[in-house]
């Protein structure tokens, strides 16, 4: 691995079974995402997208390949092993937000430190803090049905970066949002890579949402095309 | 802290289905409550009765006497500590619904051995000194607003006949589950009144009630006791006063099964209801178990998530069934008092409502935590509402 490589994923494979039937999804996968890089995955629908990112965010195996973040092999850890990395490493941003409904934006944000060992005084702080961020320190008491989807996926990001994480993944952060908030939620992940140099996966159909990134690779058929740099400034 | 407020917040997020879930263990827990309590209240004079006293009665049948003069013989065995007797009266107070148990006893030996029934003192006196005086239970007093110094007159049905009698005297008892409805009046005032019409059953008692210093002992008593009439004309059985009273109350062994076996399905149908309901809430948030997950939460946390919802919801209908157990219990003894003296809610009933709800929330919860643990995240995530 390259110094300042974050992700090196290789020779990565994955099918689903349906039956006896086999569906490959992914071919033999390999790349390197860079510390700080601003990665997009394009791609047609049902190309892969969401599997590739889901197996680097540790919540799904690969049936071969490694997948290597920071100095860890995730595809060789256990189920709780996996779930205690997903806790510390990845930070994740879901379409349709995934906020817990009975909980306030504060209560959401708070829920990935409620495993770590911090007090609730510090706990408070880092979720102010994150709220402060995303500019929703004002709705800290609000339940997600009194929020805008754009709000919602503003707090989902605040709960994504409250840990500060290894890798920010997203999938199709924009993707239920009109064009207004969508710009408004990539101006936020443009921001938290530039400023505080989070290395964000994002999974888009958007094109405008992907001139955010510094890099777009497209997925077809399971076939990873070559990156795609582009100057953002 | 946050999961026990997060399971309580989804425990209460339909409140229809919960409440309705809440509302049928109430249901089933105050039916199980009330048929425990109707058991017990059946069973309340075996429990009530002393470990100190032996009932003699004639060995042919309890409706045949024995003479009085076996209460002689009776006190000199060895470890006798007193003798009583008395006749059962079945007497009728105007009406056959009106039914009490009422008996005519040698009132002195028996309230020494009844030392669990109170009266006071200058009622008491008065009692002994009024020859057709009578003691009621305060239970019985307070059913037909009887008063000290009021007249009753019972029709005879063993001894044929109106008697008067003058109340005197009201007893307690010192424990919750004493029989507070019986009649007891002087069987001197029997006695004397059959020599002069029915000379021939006179000086006849129905069974004798005897105090004993060493409950251990009561076996041995009891066959001194029925060795000393072997082969005479009217042989004796004598026993402790619990098996004399099981004798009357006993229900057959099917009645009880049937009893067990309706609790039982009562916690099955439970079970399905509560089941239903968590399973069904748990599959709607398949996709917040999903994040959960993501997030970094293990296994046991998320089994605390689910098993602590479905605990928390028997756990509200077994606390409002509990609480409804008592008020229903005492309307049930109020219109039920004629036949059950004594009707409380025994703390046992009330172990088993707890020990029966925290049971059927665990199991309600063990299909749903198994498929939540199981289920894959990326297939968790996928289903959306
Ligand atoms: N659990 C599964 N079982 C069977 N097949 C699956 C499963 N998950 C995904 N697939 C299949 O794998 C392929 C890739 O799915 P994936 O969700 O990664 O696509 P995607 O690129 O994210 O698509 P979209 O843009 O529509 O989100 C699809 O053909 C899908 O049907
Ligand atoms: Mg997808």
């Amino acid at each position: 691995m390259d110094a300042g490589t974050i992700v090196s994923i290789h020779k990565l494979c994955k099918s689903y079974h349906r039956g006896d039937q086999t569906i490959p999804v992914l071919s033999d996968i390999s790349f390197d995402i860079a510390e700080g890089e601003f990665l997009a995955l394009m791609g047609p629908s049902g190309s892969g997208k969401s599997t590739l990112l889901n197996l680097i965010a540790g919540i799904d195996q690969p049936d071969s390949g490694s997948i290597v973040i920071g100095d860890v092999d995730v595809t060789t850890l256990t189920e709780t092993e996996l779930a205690k990395w997903r806790a510390l490493n990845v930070g994740f941003i879901f379409q349709f937000y995934n906020l817990i409904p009975v909980l306030t934006a504060f209560e959401n944000v708070e829920l990935p430190l409620l495993l770590t060992p911090l007090s609730r005084s510090e706990r408070k702080a880092h979720v102010e803090m994150a709220l402060r961020v995303v500019g929703l320190a004002d709705r800290m008491d609000h339940y997600p049905s009194q929020l805008s989807g754009g709000q919602e996926q503003r707090v989902a990001i605040a709960r994504a970066i409250v840990t500060d994480p290894t890798i920010l993944v997203a999938d199709e952060p924009t993707g239920d949002l009109d064009r207004k908030s969508a710009e408004e939620i990539m101006d936020l992940m443009d921001r938290l890579n530039g400023e505080s140099k989070k290395t964000i996966i994002m999974v888009t159909h958007d094109p405008r949402a992907a001139k955010k990134a510094h890099v777009i690779r497209h997925l077809d058929k399971g076939i990873l095309t070559n990156a795609d740099h582009q100057d953002t400034l | 802290m946050q999961i026990i407020k997060i399971l309580f917040k989804n425990a209460f997020r339909h409140k229809l289905r919960t409440g309705l879930t809440i509302l049928s263990i109430t249901i089933a827990l105050l039916a199980f409550g009330l048929l425990r309590t109707v058991i017990n209240a059946w069973y309340s004079g075996v429990e009530a009765s002393s470990a100190y006293r032996l009932v003699t009665r004639n060995a042919v049948s309890i409706i045949f006497p024995l003479p009085l003069s076996y209460k002689d013989r009776i006190r000199q065995v060895d470890g006798v500590s007193g003798v009583s007797w008395g006749n059962w009266f079945g007497g009728v107070y105007i009406d056959e619904k009106n039914f009490f148990a009422n008996f005519a006893v040698d009132a002195k030996s028996y309230f020494d051995l009844y030392r669990e029934y109170t009266i006071p003192d200058d009622q008491k006196a008065a009692f002994f000194r009024d020859r057709k005086g009578f003691v009621a239970g305060r239970k019985l007093a307070e059913r037909f607003g009887w008063k000290i110094g009021d007249t009753i007159v019972l029709k005879g049905t063993i001894f044929p006949g109106n008697w008067e009698f003058v109340m005197r005297a009201i007893y307690r008892g010192r424990e919750a589950n004493a029989d507070e409805t019986v009649f007891m009046f002087h069987w001197d005032y029997l006695n004397e009144s059959l020599k002069k019409t029915a000379p021939t059953r006179a000086d006849q008692v129905g069974f004798y009630m005897i105090g004993v210093k060493d409950p251990g002992r009561a076996v041995s008593i009891s066959e001194s006791i029925d060795a000393l009439f072997k082969n005479s004309f009217a042989e004796t059985i004598t026993e402790t006063e619990k098996a004399f009273t099981l004798g009357f109350v006993a229900m057959s062994d099917t009645i009880i099964t049937a009893i067990q076996l309706v609790s039982f399905v009562v916690i099955v149908i439970i079970l399905a209801v509560v089941a239903n309901t968590v399973a069904m809430s748990v599959r709607e948030r398949t996709n917040e178990y999903a994040v959960f997950k993501t997030l970094g939460f293990g296994g046991w946390r998320i089994v605390g998530l689910i098993l602590g919802e479905s605990v928390v919801i028997t756990m509200m209908g077994c606390a409002v069934g509990i609480a409804a157990t008592y008020p229903a219990s005492a309307a049930f003894g109020k219109a039920m008092g004629a036949y059950f003296p004594v009707f409380n809610v025994e703390a046992e009933t009330i172990v088993l409502d707890i020990v029966f709800s925290l049971v059927v929330g665990v199991l309600a919860a063990v299909i749903p935590v198994y498929r939540t643990l199981k289920m894959k995240i990326a297939d968790g995530l996928r289903m959306i509402e």
